[in-house]
């Protein structure tokens, strides 16, 4: 299995690449269909994604909400600004804390890699203000259990 | 500490990010900082300000002497922010092999 690379370019932007073993077919199918996003877009764990719509189409919109079950909740908006099927999805995206936080533009590309794919996702840095707000919402309580989790079994 | 926004501004300036790397072997003075600039001493400490702010540098009193140093909180803040970002998208991304290996089943069976 290869690992994740996540890099910052300039003072604006982080790069993520991982490689799957899948084509890139799959990946993007992995992307854009709500019933398989559902399965794993769901941050640390503890965390579900009760409400997921996506129209996967240049000018849709989707919304993806999360539950902790534990009065965590948060959810994101966003439009999809271009789609090129197996190959490249460009979306713009806010997280509702419940405030929108500035929006984050990302582009995601599934490049064939041997018998796999290469996934390369650039987002947008956020701010000081909008970072903190992620940190106290939605992240830090799945963080938290994933050391509690790390505690019982040390 | 201005936040994430504050320090990667002032890490946006060749001459900032070139000041922390010089910092980075140890504290220095605003004078022995401004020697490998073609810089005056007061552009040197308008960048230092800006550092400060940011809360990248700190700076010490010792007489007439202001030594800067690097200021680990500053830096630590960025790294704490990608930290949590890397674990949560390194979960995604194994329970997405998952998902993935679970449509490659689904494909074979039909």
């Amino acid at each position: 299995m290869s690992k994740m690379t996540l890099t910052t370019e300039g003072d604006r932007y982080v790069i993520v690449t991982r490689h799957f073993n899948a084509s890139p077919e799959a990946v993007y199918q992995a992307h854009t269909e709500p019933e398989l996003i559902q399965k794993w877009l769901l941050g640390p764990e503890g965390w579900t994604m009760p409400v997921c719509i996506n129209e996967a189409r240049p000018g849709g919109r989707f919304r993806y909400e999360w539950s902790n079950g534990k009065g965590g909740d948060f959810y994101i908006t966003g439009e999809i600004l271009e789609l090129e099927a197996n190959r490249r999805i460009v979306h713009v995206e806010r997280m509702h804390l419940p405030d929108a936080t500035p929006d984050n533009h990302v582009e995601t590309k599934f490049v064939a890699d041997g018998a796999g794919t290469l996934m390369m996702m650039r987002m947008t840095l956020p701010d000081g203000e909008t970072r903190k707000q992620m940190l106290s919402t939605g992240m830090e309580h799945g963080m938290e259990a994933s050391y509690a989790r790390l505690d019982s079994m040390s | 500490m201005e936040g994430l926004n504050a320090a990667f501004s002032a890490l946006s300036d060749p001459t900032r990010r070139a000041i922390l790397v010089r910092l980075a072997m140890g504290e220095e003075t605003v004078m022995e900082l401004a020697k490998p600039f073609e810089m005056t001493q007061p552009a040197v400490s308008r960048h230092l300000k800006v550092l400060e702010e940011a809360g990248l540098i700190a700076r010490r009193v010792d007489g007439t002497r202001r030594p800067c140093r690097l200021a680990e909180p500053g830096i630590a803040a960025i790294d704490q922010w990608l930290g949590m970002l890397r674990q949560a998208l390194a979960k995604n991304y194994d329970r997405l092999d998952k998902v993935l290996e679970g449509m490659n089943s689904e494909k074979e069976k039909r």
